[in-house]
């Protein structure tokens, strides 16, 4: 790539509307994910905790779920699932709830067992003890867990780009097929700033819900 | 239709430059020599800064960071800035992103030690050398070796991910039996890649678990 420069501006300025359309795609895959990998997680974590002896099970398959990497999971699923918004959103939901479910569960087991024995003295039911008691507190592990699921999923989004699964990797696949760098720059550089845009947003979250933690 | 079983039984697809066995050994060798290389980089520079209990900050930053940048972006980028084809930008791509779990792993378990242990050691009398290598290296192993095990697993995932930018491992299975429409080949490839990657893990895993006893029995 002799003459050819990291980036050209003029590409960038002329394909907005193709940059914005990967933007949408890239975060409409990741929210699919995250929410779907949350909803999973917390099923998995409220079992585990109900049932003593699923929690070494689960926790064995998400640590072998984990060790596969993401463009194998993505490559073994197009056969089966074609190259539809399917694939992306099994594998990416896969690793998010992987990736959230030890957080999940170490965040509520983390919960001082006095602080749940004197909501119990108290009179509350389960419910009660859960939305009032057991959420609020283990709300900051689960924020940080949010935060590592997230970035890992906009990272994971780009990988399916190899395959044209749709997100900025689409872009970066386009580059490295055409030896055009900006293509890869751009889509290198924006999938990086969307994860640390989340990120921040998702710091943002956490203190707006736990506001009671602000003034310590 | 031959199945992934029937294509990893074949001996056929065990031998040559293209067979499963030479691309294996591509694969472990070059992910062997690149975390060599990160852990050279990486680990010295995390002892230090931990034996003098600085950048924990910088550590945690860098770790968030890391996260938010796919292997695939490292991998483009390396091609991008002219790195060539085949090995050189998989290497490259490798070696970057097995330094800052290494690195943060170093740092932070050398800098955990409880400063009792520190204190003892220089109260028996041992030199700043001494309490680094009796004490605080030792010490650090653990949390060392689940470094090396999130390094390597970058590694090997990477040296997958070789495979689409002319690199001839174990990834070469998934792009040729894509090409090909080959889904033997290409489960046959997943099911080597995956096993790899789940007995490096294990065995790092085990080795964690092993230097957590000797610990525990020094106690």
């Amino acid at each position: 790539m002799d003459a050819e420069p990291l980036i050209r501006w003029d590409w960038l300025g002329n394909h907005l509307d193709d940059v914005w359309e990967r933007t949408t795609e890239h975060l409409l895959l990741t929210v699919v994910a995250f929410f779907a990998g949350l909803v999973i997680s917390a099923m998995l974590t409220s079992i585990s905790r109900r049932w003593r002896w699923t929690a070494t099970p689960i926790s064995a398959v998400t640590t072998v779920l984990y060790t596969i990497p993401s463009i194998v999971l993505f490559a073994a699923l197009i056969p089966w699932l074609g190259t539809g918004l399917s694939v992306p959103a099994v594998a990416l939901t896969t690793y998010s709830l992987v990736v959230l479910t030890p957080f999940l569960i170490v965040a509520f087991d983390e919960v001082d067992r006095a602080t749940l024995d004197a909501a119990d003295a108290m009179g509350m039911t389960r419910r009660q003890r859960l939305v009032s008691v057991e959420i609020p507190l283990a709300l900051p592990a689960v924020i940080a867990g949010l935060r590592v699921t997230a970035v890992t999923i906009i990272g994971l989004v780009t990988v399916g780009g190899i395959f044209g699964l749709g997100g900025y990797g689409n872009l970066i696949q386009d580059g490295l097929n055409r030896a055009f760098p900006t293509l890869i720059v751009v889509g290198v550089v924006l999938s990086v700033l969307m994860a640390l845009v989340v990120d921040l947003l998702l710091v943002a979250v956490g203190a707006m819900v736990s506001p009671w933690r602000r003034s310590r | 239709m031959s199945s992934p079983l029937t294509f990893l039984t074949e001996a056929s697809n065990w031998t040559g430059p293209d067979g499963i066995a030479s691309r294996l050994g591509t694969h472990m060798w070059v992910s062997l020599t690149a975390v060599l290389a990160a852990a050279v980089v990486a680990l010295p520079l995390g002892v230090y800064l931990g034996h003098i209990r600085r950048g924990r900050v910088a550590a945690v930053a860098i770790a968030n960071l890391t996260r938010a940048i796919p292997s695939f972006a490292v991998l483009a980028f390396v091609v991008a800035a002219g790195g060539g084809i085949g090995f050189k930008p998989t290497w490259t791509a490798m070696v970057a992103l097995a330094i800052p779990p290494l690195f943060i792993s170093a740092l932070v378990g050398v800098a955990e030690i409880d400063d009792a242990v520190v204190d003892a050691a220089r109260g028996m009398g041992m030199r700043p050398r001494q309490i680094l290598t009796l004490a605080e290296i030792p010490l650090a192993v653990p949390l060392l070796l689940s470094g090396l095990r999130v390094a390597s697993s970058q590694v090997i995932a990477t040296a997958t991910l070789g495979a689409f930018v002319g690199y001839n491992t174990l990834g070469r299975f998934i792009t040729v039996g894509r090409a090909n429409r080959d889904d033997a080949m290409l489960y046959g490839g997943v099911i080597v890649i995956v096993g790899t990657a789940l007995i490096v893990d294990q065995l790092l895993r085990l080795a964690a678990k092993r230097s957590l006893q000797w610990r525990k029995a020094q106690q």
